[in-house]
């Protein structure tokens, strides 16, 4: 829990939060801190807790036990009041099928406390929305559309997304980093739940990755990045002896002059010297991609190497 | 096996384990009430003369057979044991098999999850063919059955097959008719509503022909209600006529296949209008009064039809007091001061018993909403629990008290129109107006329920079934007054012409709130449940 933020700064700080569904348990000891200004990335697979941790954020469920607090109120009690600073889309939207996209969106918005009728109507027209088309004829993804327009034109201070993006066509999913971007340039903080690495990568300031109800990792990206190891793949005038010596380093492989390899954090600057020794032609060096890190903690091996990390 | 059919036996298996204990629950449930029915009357008329004088009253009055048809052979104890529910019975019938077709076919589509089955080796037509076979084995099945349970209660075993066979051609027909109307629309609340539609128009069709006294017109000859009801079970038993309710099937699912195979998945034939881009729904009461509307207004016009037709037959009624039988049998019906506002006051309970229905579907879509995931898009936003609540239950309190008030005036409008004057349109409404709290109770339960148990909401139409039976036929069967007082119908004030009508009102009222209030506090303190 590396990030040092002080308490007023936190926008969402849950502790211990256990929540279980008859004999399943959804939440199992969550913790979550997201500062306010900050995209956070929230990952986890399915089923890992994540649409729940934002129903309890949003009031929708009692937990069963910790604390939680959400723009320093109580989101159980505090539900209406604080539902006017902040805005949400959920994974899965369900909309009245004899309403127009336009009638839903004024609606929420209205129910919002106000939106800003100019962004609503640059985001109609970026994300290419036909308001006027009933919500039973839109796909999922215009559906997905709907519900974006509406949160991103309120004044929230806070955005909870549950994987905004999982019905949009690649070209409105750039548009959307774009619309992120902006909230967070203008100071407004963004809870972005995800199970598509790339996108939380290119959005995130910090991440929390959760697994079976449980908090596995958080920080920013770099800080997580050295829980993880970089590959690295050379080509040598001469092989040296002993790589494999080097603490930190796994998976060696040494074909003729060309030597593959991953490093930990603590053996980079020992190999990199034993390298440059030998005289090195090419370097191809590939930091972490979060990918590795969900491998790591839900691949066959994430439990046998969380011990020694 | 043609291609389009393929797949239409697993379908079928998937259709009766979704209702597998539904469906038969239903069957049952009215199997036993033409049971019961049947083995109550022989007790309550042991002898023929009894019967003839109460099947001459309801001969006799022109708004009962308008209701429920005619007694087509006085002295026979099946004939006069089964007058309200031999149309009303066929018409119940109906409604539960046009809903479980609509279920099978139009609203799996809506939902999408058609799509996921017909990726499979799934034809075309298999849905329709699925839903069409399960709802004709229902029919048959709950026809047979019926014949048993009259059989067991000691009718002639002729009469009681023909009455079961009734129900299921009454079933059948309607079944096709909704195969029809969910091929029309895209939504399945809109094809199930055309379908009931088409069933009022036909038992409006048969409560107009049914009046004279000549006997059936032609009118009656073009209703399917009107077919099952002209079999004259027990009186007659003309079998061959229920070739017309099965003839009308054959054609109306020819043509629901037919329609099928022309159109895209998930299309209908009424083509989607566009909406306004932009709303002016305001807040949650808007939204209610939006998602009721469609649902209420036609409601409202098949109340305001029904009120003036009822209301302008009951004049004839005081015309004809000769017999003390009379006499006797219209006081029974539990109005007090003379014949017209006994008439009036039992027409006004049935009819504020149909509007409790309205009022329960309204606040089901508390539960709708809920489980759609649109509960939460709107608490997502500012608005709390409470106001969220408020909005939906508060159309449906709301439209019960204006259907009321509609009914009132068109009672009083139609009974105006037939006396030639108007004095007795104020008492009508009034009257009208105390069969509101009674229904109140059934809309503030479904709210109860949904606070506590919300999976459990849909239960409430099985107590609303009972309420109405309790009420409508408790007195036939001779039940103990304890149990006919757990129907909340039974203490509405039977006005016009009730004294000390305010304290079961306060009383009524006061139930309703308690219970709409026990489920504000659940709804407040549960978790959201999808």
């Amino acid at each position: 829990m590396a990030v040092s933020v002080t308490s007023s700064d936190l926008v969402i700080e849950a502790h211990g939060l256990v929540k279980s569904f008859g004999t399943t348990k959804a939440l199992a000891g969550l913790d979550l801190e997201v500062a306010r200004g900050e995209v956070h990335g929230f990952l986890g697979p399915n089923g890992a807790g994540k649409s729940t941790t934002l129903r309890v954020l949003l009031g929708m469920l009692r937990i069963d036990a910790g604390t939680v607090r959400l723009l320093g109120g109580d989101p159980w009690r505090d539900t209406a009041m604080l539902h006017s600073r902040l805005a949400y889309v959920p994974g899965d939207v369900s909309l009245w099928p004899n309403l127009s996209g336009g009638e839903v969106i004024d609606l929420l918005g209205r129910l919002q406390g106000g939106q800003d009728p100019a962004r609503r109507d640059r985001y109609l027209e970026l994300f290419d929305l036909d308001p006027t088309k009933k919500s039973r004829t839109y796909s999922r993804g215009n559906r997905q559309k709907v519900a974006l327009i509406s949160a991103l034109s309120s004044n929230a201070d806070v955005y909870l997304l549950d994987e905004p993006t999982a019905g949009l066509d690649p070209l409105r999913e750039v548009d959307f980093r774009t619309c992120v971007r902006e909230l967070r340039d203008e100071g407004r903080t963004i809870l972005l739940s995800s199970h598509i690495l790339s996108e939380a990568e290119a959005l995130s300031d910090r991440v929390t990755i959760i697994r079976e109800g449980r908090a596995v990792e958080t920080g920013r990206l770099d800080q997580l990045r050295h829980l993880t190891q970089t590959s690295v793949t050379a080509e040598l005038v001469t092989v040296p002896d002993g790589l494999e010596r080097i603490a930190g380093v796994h998976n060696l492989i040494v074909d003729d002059h060309r030597v593959t390899a991953h490093v930990e954090q603590r053996g980079m600057d020992a190999l990199m010297q034993a390298l440059s020794a030998s005289g090195i032609r090419s370097l191809v060096s590939q930091p972490p991609t979060l990918e590795e890190l969900f491998l790591r903690h839900y691949g066959p091996a994430a439990s046998s190497q969380s011990n020694d990390a | 096996m043609p291609d389009a059919f393929a797949g239409t036996g697993t379908l079928l298996r998937l259709a009766i384990r979704r209702d597998r204990w539904l469906l038969p629950a239903w069957v049952l449930a009215l199997a036993a009430m033409a049971g019961f029915s049947a083995s109550a009357t022989a007790n309550l008329y042991p002898d023929i003369s009894s019967r003839v004088d109460a099947a001459e009253v309801i001969n006799a009055t022109p708004s009962l057979v308008a209701l429920y048809g005619r007694v087509y052979d006085p002295t026979s104890i099946g004939s006069l044991a089964l007058i309200k529910l031999t149309a009303l019975g066929a018409a119940m019938v109906a409604v539960l098999m046009i809903v479980v077709t609509v279920r099978h076919t139009r609203a799996e589509e809506a939902a999408g999850r058609l799509e996921l089955l017909s990726a499979g080796v799934v034809g075309r037509a298999a849905p329709l063919a699925a839903a069409l076979t399960l709802t004709s084995g229902a029919s048959v099945a709950l026809g047979l059955l019926t014949a048993a349970a009259l059989i067991v209660a000691g009718l002639p075993a002729v009469g009681a097959t023909a009455f079961g066979l009734g129900w299921a051609a009454a079933g059948i027909a309607f079944s096709a008719l909704a195969a029809v109307t969910a091929q029309l629309t895209t939504g399945s609340r809109a094809a199930t509503g055309l379908a009931i539609v088409g069933l009022a128009v036909a038992y409006l069709l048969r409560a107009v022909g049914d009046i004279p006294d000549s006997g059936p017109s032609a009118l009656t000859w073009l209703s399917p209600i009107g077919w099952t009801q002209q079999v004259r079970p027990f009186a007659g038993d003309r079998l061959a006529l229920l070739l017309l309710p099965v003839l009308l099937a054959i054609v109306l699912v020819a043509i629901a296949f037919e329609l099928r195979a022309r159109r895209d998945l998930g299309a209908g034939m009424i083509a989607e209008r566009s909406g306004p881009a932009r709303g002016d729904i305001t807040n949650t009461w808007g939204l209610a009064v939006q998602l009721n509307r469609g649902v209420l207004v036609f409601w409202g016009v098949a109340m305001i039809l029904f009120g003036v037709l009822l209301g302008s037959l009951t004049s004839s009624v005081s015309g004809m007091l000769d017999s003390p039988a009379m006499r006797d049998f219209f006081e029974s019906l539990g109005g007090e001061q003379g014949i017209v506002n006994a008439f009036l006051s039992a027409e006004l309970a049935i009819v504020g018993s149909i509007v409790a229905a309205f009022g329960i579907q309204a606040a089901g879509h508390l539960r709708a909403e809920e489980t759609a995931g649109r509960a939460e898009v709107v608490l997502a936003t500012a608005t709390s629990r409470l106001r969220w609540a408020n909005g939906l239950f508060g159309v449906a309190l709301g439209g019960v008290a204006l259907l009321m008030l509609l009914v009132g005036l068109a009672l009083g409008v139609g009974h105006a129109l037939d006396v030639g004057n108007t004095s007795m349109i104020g008492d009508l409404v009034l009257a009208s107006l105390a069969r509101i709290p009674a229904a109140w109770i059934l809309t503030a339960l479904v709210m109860a329920v949904f606070g506590w148990a919300p999976q459990l909401t849909g239960l409430v139409w099985g107590l609303y079934a009972a309420s109405v039976v309790l009420v409508e036929l408790g007195a036939l069967w001779n039940l103990p007054s304890w149990m006919m007082d757990l129907s909340p119908f039974t203490h509405s004030p039977k006005l016009p012409g009730a004294t000390g009508v305010i304290v079961p009102l306060i009383t009524l009222t006061t139930c309703a709130g308690l219970l709409a209030a026990i489920g504000y506090v659940g709804w407040s303190r549960r978790d959201l449940t999808p």
